[in-house]
């Protein structure tokens, strides 16, 4: 087993991802989820509070949200209209699409820990008065979906799902359903697209997904990690919730490190612990014979952070202190074997080959700035390129672009420029790649050139 | 209309997974590659008909996904994660392995039928990495040496 | 452009850009209100019709705002994406917004293949315009371009992808406004792909628009791109579509003599300013090889050997002879409904208001006559295309609109797509907010009805529709207005579904302020279009006791007919004798001489009449465009001109009076139909025309003598001239070759052709289209901007495609009151009885006869069928392609059965027009029998 849950040293009662999980690595069933306090948030909520309570509870315990952009997510709630008058069918979908290189804590926590989600899910269902669920899984999380297959069936077996859950009269029931596979299927707005069966390029605001989201009806889109987190806020309350960080901002989270570390995996750890302790202590430190360069804290999108800055504290907030992001806090290291420029073209072929191609700066930029990485990467690169890619990093901004997938790219270029420069105008003067592992076999060079119309469904 | 009975059946159920049938086309393609392994031109057209979708509608989705197969496929899928997690643990050779093991290169297809091997995207498994998948298993940390053990275990 | 409640005046709000107040309307979008302002702000995804989806990002701007501390903040942002509100502040010449909007450019180029020197859209190219506009100039991009396989997409419309800069507006006109079902998008990233599912023919009606929404060369015109010329080398003229009677307004461009172009022009009322393909491509009769282009006279009468061959004459001698034939003896005159209102008046005034005919069929003269009446019944009023914009619900009642009034079935698909719903009310989705309407849009309930003979392409995009035959219609329509409104009479013997119809859509119907019913001539059903009538007047009757003593009453039911040709309504309105009392009077030995005017015989009667026509030989005068068997046997054919070689007026289905110019002097001898006319009249004495020196002097002439046309000379300005009493240029600045095609021979210069009859000039000297008054603008142009994107330049005009100068004059409003029209009696319930009905089948390709001419259009026509249910094949023993025989009283016909499953039982259809079926007044009762093999 790899990945490996828990905290050391502290009591089950604060492991709220984890608890519940098999040390078999099988999924936990639904008597083992009983067994840890599983479904407890729920009968409290459906028995003690009313809807907007929930969402309350959720706002003050500070949960931003774990896909990424940190949103709060009981204000997110707080937006789904209420009451009689509201829109019917009301939508919760669960963004379980992982896709983006780098973020492994999704697929670990459905496969370990289905119920969770289902009660994460119901009490958003609770809160909103929605009627119907979504679990949009990505294509090749198969393990994921069989977990939760059975998690629905016993669950609808037991009463908590369906009509009438546990006699309180509240009705909801939850679907999977399997991407088509594209990494801008999770962006929540091209999510929903993909859900009825449209192209799924990002959706414009307004509308907002909270008035017209899914099959233009009231929808809340979040993350696996975020429908996890609330049963435990329901159950044990604000206070408790917030005690669990180091830092304020509350809760435990799935932390993750890949890389060349002696112990690699997934861990649930106090929100707020440092990098250094997560990568030294709980990952086991470096292999022997590599030393640490570099470290994408979070996912692809989130900017490299320097060795020597490594002592930040894991949080929402305090991650800008390095120039990042938390993104999902599931950390890759970049060891100094391995070519950062070789690192950057991987990650840069990886956004232009998954680009939608709606907006300009990213269907056109992303290839550019990959074309021109693999010149300097391959020794084509001309001095001036470095000025170009640095225009890359401007002109696909958040507010120039038409979602965040192309400013998400340009998160690992401008810190590597801004990190290695010197790496790169080694290889540009050099005329080519210094490192052993340099190639990174392009990707998006093995894209099917496009043929009329048919394009094949690779890559 | 060329579907069979279990197949209709299962559209039939899949589409009441969704307000209406054209919402179903994305997991309704999926289901019937499930039983034909590929999209032919004509299970396209055919299953336009059946949902009330167009053609070009249909394959505007399945030429969007990299899931969604238009040209014939072996029996089994081999994925190689590419991404900088596994990329930078040894993806280069493991997919060497692979290719020297199938003999064939990234997005073709084993003369008997056997594989199709494809790049894909991060698998979620980059502590696992480098890693890969057949099928609907995934495997890793895969050493070169392991490749041909584990493509053994598919006909 | 809301439907329902009359809209309320906008609110203005003041907006700031580069620090400087304006009014803008509240809510619409920045770059809107950029653009009407007179800023050259860059765009490709956002369209005047199409609205944004902020894909292109090259409308960039700097915006500001006020974060809660109070302090201003400011980011780039699109301005498409932006609403007007009161005190939004944006700079177009901030530096990073200025420095985005070229990089936008530069990545555009990335894969275009800058190939304009052989691109048909050079000159006229949006992406041409921005790229200048922006100051992008050099591309560093030096890897691979990406390429695409091209498709042919058919006659009608080129593709070459590589050009395309991923805007999206194809698509969104293609499949979300027009309904296409065979285009869409492919693919992702940098290879998104825009085209068919296969290479074939695209389906839609209104392909052809793709050509002027595209803003590059990826869809260009390929009949045109045969002969190309570069805009700047094309004489263009304002013109009116010649082929249905809707009267949408089209842009003409000629070059050596040669009509070569055909584009919408916008117009706030008709089209606004997309057309059909049939309007778009099928003009080549102006071109064709069967023109008439010189006069000729029966060498007979010229003192040589009757039935000889005819001498090649010229103009002036060739009206000598039909003056001669004239002098003294009794004249009967055949107008034409494709003529233009001048030809048609001259004819009168030559033959005399008692020998005047109208060249229409007896069925489409009842049925113009019933919509002149309607327009007068003081409880009705008839629209127009664009009013449908202003319905809240709409029943389509009998018409096959896609293929007899098409553009009424774009708007109609328009109308849906723009009407706001309560899903958008609620979110605050404004009406350009283009992705988020067409999401929406998906999922909620349309609110048009339709009841037809058999399926039509509409009923995709309906809520309910409803077939019968046409007697059935009626009462239909009947039991709806019955629903409606009690004070109109009950039908008796409903059945249970009909009832149950008739009250839901009577409810749908009268839900809203704004009902509006469609209906028209072509199914040949006089009892439809009465019916149609009444139903539109219980709807408002219904709406007004609803809404008494409510101070906003908005009740305001509308009608809309349509009518065959571009000029019925104006011809019907002429008054005249009917097409067979006509014939009748020639048979009868009254009618010393025959003058016909530019028409088709063959379609107007039964073989039979015009065959014994053609067998009399009465003495006969031609004025015609094309040759057919009349002009073969004409004593003197005198060469007419075409819409696109003359200035004529036609009155469109709801009684506009519109304008049309000559885009080209019409060469030879051909002459405009009322000016051959007027020479006549001058020679047999005919005091009055000698004064008739303009169409304007004819039109006033036509005021003066029948009040029902007054003001119809206000339709456009007079002749004369325009501002400054200079004339509008038909030619563009750069207009070249002018001077220099005779250089070889001479080295002085030609002067420009005259053109007394149309305040245009024939000529580069004169006012551009920026100085020009709107009816008189061909070309979309402004500094800066060539292509048709153009147009919101033209402020006054566009506005959002809302409020703008109107087009033409509508005659039928001031009209005097008529009477209120009874109801007809409900006709008995359709119960077949070995006998069909036959019905119309209208075809865009193949029921208009000059489009025909066209053949890229004929080539899409089919072969020629009778159309069988079902069920009636099977009581046949039919299948598709099998021979049918066809008999009614007078004829008898072989025709090939194809299957229109949707015709209701005991009914056949009978495609209107098609070369090779007969001519039958329809509805009409036949026999039908197999055939083993045609003998
Ligand atoms: C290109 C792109 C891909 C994304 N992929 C994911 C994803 O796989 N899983 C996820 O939870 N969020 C993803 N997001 C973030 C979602 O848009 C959204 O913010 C999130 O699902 C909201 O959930 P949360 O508030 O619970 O984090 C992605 C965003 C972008 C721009
Ligand atoms: S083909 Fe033309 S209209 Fe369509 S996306 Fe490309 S540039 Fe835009
Ligand atoms: S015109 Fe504004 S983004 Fe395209």
């Amino acid at each position: 087993m790899s990945s490996r849950p828990g905290l050391p040293g502290s009591s089950a009662e604060d492991r709220p991802f984890t608890r519940a999980m098999r040390a078999d690595g099988r999924p936990a069933t639904l008597d083992d989820y009983v067994a840890a306090g599983g479904y407890e948030g729920l009968r409290r909520a459906v028995a003690e509070l009313k809807p907007p309570e929930v969402t309350s509870l959720v706002t003050e315990s500070g949960l931003r949200g774990r896909g990424g952009a940190g949103y709060s997510t009981g204000r997110k709630w707080s937006t789904m209209p209420l009451g009689p008058d509201a829109p019917r069918p009301k939508y919760i979908v669960c963004n379980a699409d992982e896709m983006e290189p780098g973020s492994f804590k999704d697929r670990f926590l459905m496969e370990r820990n289905p119920h969770l989600l289902l009660e994460g899910m119901l009490l958003a269902g609770f809160a909103t008065e929605a009627d119907e669920g979504y679990v949009f899984l990505r294509a090749q999380y198969d393990a994921s979906y069989a977990a939760l297959q059975g998690a629905i069936g016993e669950a609808r077996e037991r009463g908590y799902l369906g009509e009438d859950i546990l006699g309180s009269g509240f009705s909801f029931d939850i679907e999977l359903h399997t991407s088509i596979g594209r990494y801008i299927c999770g962006e929540a707005s091209a999510m929903l697209n993909a859900l009825e069966s449209q192209r799924p390029n990002p959706r414009a605001r307004p509308p907002h997904m909270t008035g017209a989201g899914l099959f233009s009806r009231p929808t809340v889109v979040n993350n696996v990690e975020s429908y996890m987190a609330v049963p435990a806020i329901v159950r044990h309350g604000v206070d408790w919730w917030k005690g669990l960080s180091i830092t304020d901002e509350g809760g435990t989270k799935i932390f993750g490190v890949a890389g060349r570390v002696a112990n690699p995996g997934c861990f649930e750890l106090p929100m707020g612990v440092p990098m250094r302790e997560l990568i030294e202590v709980h990952a086991g430190g470096m292999l022997p014979g590599y030393a640490l360069r570099a470290v994408s804290p979070g996912g692809a999108s989130t900017s490299l952070v320097g060795a020597h800055e490594i002592d930040v504290p894991l949080g929402f907030a305090t991650m800008g202190e390095v120039h990042s992001r938390l993104g999902t806090g599931t950390l890759v290291i970049l060891d100094d074997q391995t070519c950062p420029v070789g690192m950057t073209l991987n990650m840069m072929q990886f956004f232009a080959q998954e680009s939608c191609g709606w907006c300009t700066p990213c269907r056109e930029g992303l290839q550019w700035m990959a074309a021109l990485l693999e010149d300097i990467e391959y020794g084509r690169g001309r001095p001036g390129d470095l000025e170009v890619l640095a225009e890359g990093t401007w002109f696909m901004e958040s507010d120039k672009c038409f979602c965040d997938l192309a400013p998400g790219a340009t998160q690992p270029l401008e810190s590597a420029l801004r990190l290695f420069p010197e790496e790169f105008a080694r290889h540009i003067a050099d005329g080519g790649c210094p490192y052993r592992r340099h190639s990174s076999d392009a990707p998006a060079a093995e894209a099917p050139a496009a043929e009329a119309p048919v394009l094949e469904g690779t890559t | 209309m060329s579907f069979s009975d279990e197949e209709i059946r299962q559209l039939d159920a899949i589409i009441g997974h969704y307000p209406d049938r054209r919402a179903a086309a994305a997991t309704a393609m999926r289901v019937v590659q499930a039983r034909r392994r590929w999209l032919s031109d004509d299970a396209l057209a055919d299953l336009g008909e059946y949902l009330g979708v167009t053609v070009a509608e249909l394959d505007g989705i399945a030429t969007f996904g990299n899931m969604v197969f238009r040209k014939p496929v072996g029996r089994h899928i081999v994925l190689v994660c590419d991404s900088f997690a596994c990329w930078s643990l040894g993806y280069a050779e493991l997919r060497a392995a692979v290719e020297a093991e199938l003999g064939v290169g990234m997005g073709q297809t084993t003369e008997d039928g056997r594989f199709t091997l494809l790049p894909i995207v991060c698998l979620g498994a980059c502590d696992r990495g480098p890693a890969m998948m057949v099928d609907d298993h995934l495997h890793g940390p895969v050493a070169p040496d392991q490749v041909a053990e584990i493509l053994g275990g598919y006909s | 452009m809301s439907g329902g409640r009359a809209a309320a005046p906008p609110k203005l709000v003041t907006v700031i850009i580069d620090g400087r107040e304006y009014q803008a309307e509240e809510g619409r979008n920045m770059l809107d209100v950029a653009l009407s302002l007179g800023f050259d702000l860059p765009f490709f995804c956002w369209h005047p019709v199409l609205g944004s989806i902020g894909a292109c990002r090259q409308c960039a701007v700097r915006l500001y705002w006020t974060d809660r501390e109070g302090n201003e903040k400011s980011e780039i942002a699109m301005a498409c994406m932006t609403e007007a509100q009161e005190g939004t502040k944006m700079d177009i010449f901030d530096a990073d917004a200025i420095r985005f909007r070229a990089e936008m450019i530069e990545l555009m180029m990335l894969s275009h293949p800058h190939d304009c020197p052989v691109c048909d859209e050079g000159g006229e190219c949006h992406l041409q315009d921005m790229t200048v506009m922006t100051g992008h100039s050099y591309r560093r991009y030096r890897g691979r371009k990406r390429t695409f396989e091209n498709q042919d997409l058919g006659p009608f419309v080129t593709h070459e992808l590589n050009r395309c800069i991923t805007c999206y507006r194809c698509t969104r006109f293609y499949n979300d406004y027009a309904g296409g079902r065979d285009f869409g998008v492919f693919g992702l990233r940098n290879q998104v792909y825009f085209g068919r599912a296969e290479s074939g023919t695209l389906e839609s009606e209104f392909s052809g628009n793709l050509i002027e929404v595209c803003p590059t060369g990826v869809f260009d015109d390929k009949p045109f791109s045969h002969r190309y010329s570069r805009k700047w080398d094309l004489q263009t003229a304002p013109s009116v579509c010649p082929d249905c009677g809707l009267g949408c307004t089209t842009t003409l461009s000629s070059r050596y003599g040669e009509l070569r172009r055909v584009q919408g022009r916008f117009n706030r009322d008709v089209n606004k300013m997309f057309l059909c393909d049939r309007g778009r491509f099928g003009f080549e009769f102006v071109n064709a090889p069967e023109r008439v282009r010189t006069a000729r006279v029966e060498p007979g009468l010229m003192g040589g050997q009757a039935g000889g061959q005819a001498a090649v004459m010229n103009g002036e001698l060739a009206l000598d002879a039909a003056a001669g034939l004239l002098r003294g003896r009794r004249a009967i005159g055949f107008g034409s409904p494709r003529a233009s209102l001048e030809a048609n008046y001259a004819l009168r005034a030559l033959v005399g208001p008692a020998n005047f005919y109208l060249g229409m069929s007896d069925g489409d003269d009842r049925l113009v006559g019933a919509v002149l009446e309607i327009a007068a019944d003081p409880r009705l009023r008839l629209g127009s295309a664009a009013d449908i914009h202003d319905a809240d619900a709409v029943l389509v009642l009998g018409e096959d609109l896609t293929n007899t009034a098409p553009m009424l079935d774009l708007t109609l698909r328009t109308w849906l797509h723009l009407r706001p719903n309560a899903v958008e009310e609620r979110n605050h989705i404004r009406r350009w907010n283009d992705a988020g309407i067409t999401r929406i849009k998906r999922r909620e309930p349309s609110a048009l009805w339709i009841a037809t003979t058999h399926a039509t392409k509409l009923d995709a995009v309906a809520a309910e529709t409803h077939r019968a035959a046409p007697d059935d219609l009626v009462r239909l329509a009947l039991a709806i207005a019955h629903e409606a409104d009690n004070e109109a009479p009950a039908v008796p013997g409903l059945g249970e579904n009909e009832l149950e119809v008739a009250r839901r859509w009577a409810a749908a119907l009268s839900a809203g302020d704004a009902p509006l019913v469609v209906a028209g001539c072509s199914s040949g059903s006089l009892e439809l279009v009465q019916a149609a009538a009444q139903l539109a007047a219980a709807l408002r009757r219904a709406g007004e006791r609803r809404d008494a003593g409510r101070a906003d009453a908005a009740a305001r039911a509308t009608l809309v007919l349509t009518v065959p040709e571009p000029d019925s309504v104006g011809l019907k309105l002429l008054g005249g004798g009917r097409f067979v009392q006509g014939l009748a009077a020639i048979a009868r030995g009254e009618a010393e001489v025959v003058v016909v005017l530019d028409n088709d015989l063959d379609r107007r009667a039964p073989a039979l009449l015009v065959d014994d026509l053609v067998r009399r030989r009465p003495p006969m005068i031609a004025l015609a465009t094309l040759e057919d068997r009349l002009t073969a046997q004409a004593d003197v054919v005198l060469p007419t001109a075409t819409f696109a070689e003359e200035t004529g007026t036609w009155v469109n289905h709801e009684g506009r009076a519109q304008r049309y110019f000559a885009v080209q002097p019409p060469g030879e001898d051909v002459r405009p139909a009322w000016r051959w006319t007027r020479e006549l009249l001058v020679r047999l004495g005919h005091r009055e025309a000698r004064g008739w020196k303009t169409p304007d002097d004819v039109l006033a002439a036509l005021e003066m003598e029948l009040p029902r046309f007054a003001g119809v000379r206000a339709a456009a300005p007079a002749s004369t001239g325009g501002r400054d009493a200079r004339k509008v240029a038909r030619q563009p600045l750069r207009f070249s070759g002018r001077t220099a095609v005779d250089a070889g021979r001479t080295v002085f210069e030609p002067g420009p052709p005259p053109d007394p009859d149309s305040p245009l000039a024939y000529s580069l000297e004169g006012l551009q289209p920026s100085q020009s008054p709107p009816e008189l603008r061909a070309r979309t142009w402004w500094p800066g901007w060539n292509s048709n994107n153009g147009l919101h330049k033209f402020g006054e005009e566009l506005e959002a495609l809302g409020p703008a100068r109107p087009s033409g004059v509508r005659l039928l409003d001031a009209g005097p009151p008529g009477r209120e029209l009874p109801s007809p009696s409900a006709p008995a319930r359709f119960a077949p009885d070995g006998d069909v009905v036959l019905v119309a089948l209208h075809l865009i390709y193949g029921s208009e006869p000059l489009s025909m001419y066209t053949p890229s259009v004929a080539g899409r026509a089919p072969a020629p069928f009778i159309g069988l249910g079902d069920e009636d094949a099977q009581r046949l023993g039919v299948r598709e392609g099998d021979w049918l025989r066809l008999w009614l009283p007078w004829m008898d016909a072989r025709l090939r059965c194809v299957l229109v499953p949707s015709l209701a039982t005991g009914t056949a259809g009978v495609p209107v027009g098609l070369p090779g079926v007969p001519f039958i007044s329809l509805p009409a009762r036949a026999r039908l029998a197999r055939l083993e093999e045609p003998s």
